[in-house]
């Protein structure tokens, strides 16, 4: 599998299926980190194998997709978010989507907390929601060898934990891929942020002691874990930082949860 | 004679307490709405859950353990408390006795939580002067806020003590009731070598030590930061709904976005009679939300909120208990002229840069840890995010990086400078 997430694949596009007149029963969002990251983009890919290692019939919308306006939003200016959100709803309404997955937690949280706001009538379901219920449903098997004899935490996402209450989601899929999280001291409702949200992501740090995320790379390091897995692309990115400031990034893995069932599907 | 002097006393305590309050009410009515306070139903279950039986405040087992025993012995002495009021105006002793053993077990609940307040009381004032428990040492908190705390925590420990007075002496008078105060009952033999009307005397003495520091505690306590008392239940009961992450949507700036993206009003006036609101964001006191005020007026200074916050713990300016503070002492500052003097009132000085720096406002990553945190529900991020609003869409303040990505955003979709045609390269 790991091999497969090399080469190219096939991922359908709204523009091209509503063409034809199909209109598939999901969105994926990729999210502009999954467009444009080098690493999360990655993960993007990942899902999408995974959706079509079963046979969601979904689609993206690819050039059509702009941003949520989240960072914009949660840096003053509301101005801006509401232009991107009122033009992606047109878009939305033009396909007449019904059900949207998100794989970062920031679209998530706005694409459903927010969008109906301003007269979106859509569903938005998390990709780790939607894996829980594919793996409880039975449609997803899971080679529990994959990962055997390693050790991984998980590190929540505060818009996916505190934002939205989704804690268990990520832990089951863990239990399921054959693993146990081991927990860091500040974890769930508890967990300290990565460092990146509110738009931090893309300025610098204000002036202190110590940045953010090296301060929660610590917290994951004490676990003694192998993987320190994430479900969000700006964890993502700081977790990185944090494992190359630590010089941890040969020994520790940096995994989102798509990924590493990707590597596990059966 | 004692009824005429304990009317009296009530009188001035209710007038002066209505005074505090309709000062109170007058600075609400110049505060923006929020939202609209509906689902009673789910405020009501949030309120027990919360309130009641305390639930946020066990996040943290110890201190939250000594808070509920305190918050439940309030609850159980303030029947008792309203008793003695009704007794001190009808001359009555124990009005409620007749309830039986309802009225026992609430008083002698109410006797037992004396001693075990006192107890924590005791603790709480280690806490504060001899552990050092970082939280209750933030840098906002100057001297006039801890010597604050430590006046409420003498308070509360004199009204727990009179409480055990009364009861020992009233059993030393009435052995009826040695049954009832399982504590004091422990405590009056030894003074059984006193006359009956010393007992009674001290009992007396005791009774009225009580109510009287009962009236001097409600009427300091809308100054005090233990005003807490009143407003956390209430904050509570009126706090959002919404998930955590929800940012409230700037209704303004909708119509505004759905006229500009109509082809036929873009490039047409503004429609008649469509007034502009007075200013995007909060700059001042007079731009916060009813909610932002009552967040401030409930808050005690516990510092679970600070504790927690990623920006605070990595030294950073930043300081939710601090933003929270700052509304009550603008609001105090300058609400009243405003109230006086109408809403153009001026004093050359704003809640941003003159008491919260822009440094402060950009810190934040709104993790929501604060507001998950806060035992009442006091909502930080919301009014961080209102003050970000102000900065970007009035001043155009944002720090430089956040500029860039707003012009990303604009002309290209994304926070990064890549061009929608490569959003499928992550297929290859």
């Amino acid at each position: 599998m790991s091999e497969a997430l090399k080469s190219k694949i096939e991922v359908p596009v709204m523009a091209e299926l509503f063409a034809q007149g199909k209109k598939p029963e999901y969105l994926f969002w990729v999210g502009c980190a999954g467009a444009f990251d080098n690493r999360y983009m990655k993960v993007a890919k990942a899902f999408a194998t995974i959706l079509n290692h079963l046979g969601t019939d979904y689609a993206v919308l690819g050039t059509e997709e702009s941003c949520t306006g989240d960072p914009a939003r949660r840096a003053g200016n509301e101005m801006l978010f509401q232009m991107q959100a009122m033009t992606n709803i047109e878009i939305f309404k033009m396909y007449e989507i019904k059900k949207i997955i998100t794989i970062c937690p920031h679209c998530f949280n706005i694409l459903k907390n927010e969008y109906p706001d301003l007269g979106a009538e859509f569903e938005v379901i998390n990709y780790l929601e939607f894996l829980q219920n594919m793996i409880k449903a039975g449609k997803l098997n899971l080679d529990k060898s994959k990962f055997k004899g390693t050790t991984v935490t998980y590190h929540d996402p505060c818009y996916l934990g505190r934002a939205n209450d989704i804690y268990d989601a990520p832990r089951f899929i863990i239990n399921a891929l054959g693993l146990q999280v081991s927990e860091m001291q500040r974890n769930k409702s508890f967990a300290l942020c990565c460092g990146a949200g509110g738009a931090q992501m893309f300025k610098d740090a204000e002036k202190g002691d110590k940045e953010i995320f090296i301060e929660r790379t610590e917290e994951a390091l004490e676990t003694n874990t192998e993987i320190i897995s994430t479900a969000c692309p700006f964890c993502m990115t700081m977790i990185t930082d944090g494992l190359k400031y630590k010089n941890k990034e040969e020994e520790i893995k940096n995994l989102d949860i798509a990924e590493m069932i990707a590597l596990a599907l059966v | 004679m004692s009824q005429v002097v304990f009317i009296v006393l009530l009188a001035i305590t209710l007038g002066v307490f209505s005074f505090s309050a309709f000062k109170i009410y007058q600075l609400f009515k110049i505060t923006k709405p929020a939202y609209p306070v509906r689902d009673f139903g789910k405020r009501i279950k949030r309120t027990i859950i919360n309130a009641f039986l305390q639930e946020r405040i066990f996040r943290n087992p110890i201190a939250g353990f000594l808070h509920a025993m305190v918050f439940w012995g309030f609850l159980l002495i303030l029947v008792g408390s309203i008793e003695m009021v009704v007794d001190g105006i009808a001359g009555t002793d124990r009005v409620l006795a007749s309830l039986g053993l309802v009225y026992d077990l609430i008083i002698g609940g109410g006797d037992v939580f004396a001693y075990i307040i006192a107890l924590f009381i005791i603790v709480f004032i280690i806490r504060r002067t001899v552990l050092n428990i970082n939280r209750l040492h933030g840098k906002e908190l100057q001297k006039k806020n801890h010597i604050d705390a430590l006046l409420a925590l003498t308070m509360i420990f004199l009204l727990m003590i009179t409480l055990a007075g009364m009861n020992i002496f009233y059993i030393a008078g009435h052995p009826s009731y040695e049954g009832v105060f399982p504590v004091s009952a422990l405590i009056a033999p030894i003074f059984n070598g006193l006359s009956s009307d010393s007992v009674h005397l001290i009992h007396d003495i005791n009774w009225w030590s009580h109510i009287i520091l009962i009236f001097i505690f409600a009427n300091a306590l809308p100054y005090s930061k233990h005003f807490h008392i009143f407003m956390s239940i209430p904050n509570v009961f009126f706090s959002r709904l919404t998930p955590l992450g929800k940012m409230t949507n700037m209704d303004s700036i909708t119509k505004e976005v759905k006229l500009m993206m109509n082809p036929e009003t873009a490039f047409a006036a503004a429609p008649e009679g469509d007034t502009p609101p007075e200013r995007f964001g909060i700059l001042d006191i007079e731009d916060v939300t009813w909610k932002n005020y009552i967040d401030s007026l409930a808050c005690t200074q516990c510092g679970r909120c600070t504790s927690v916050c990623p920006a605070n713990i990595t030294g950073k300016e930043l300081s939710p208990r601090k933003m929270v503070m700052n509304i009550r002492q603008r609001m105090k500052m300058k609400g009243p002229h405003i109230v006086k003097e109408g809403k153009d009132y001026s004093d050359g000085k704003a809640l941003i840069r003159d008491l919260i720096k822009e440094e402060e406002i950009w810190a934040c990553t709104t993790c929501n840890a604060c507001a998950k945190e806060c035992p009442l529900n006091i909502d930080h991020p919301t009014f961080i995010l209102d003050l970000r609003r102000y900065l970007v869409m009035e001043e155009s303040s944002a720090p430089a990086q956040l500029n860039a990505i707003f012009a990303n955003i604009e002309n290209n979709g994304a926070p990064w400078q890549y061009s929608n045609q490569d959003r499928l390269n992550w297929t290859e």
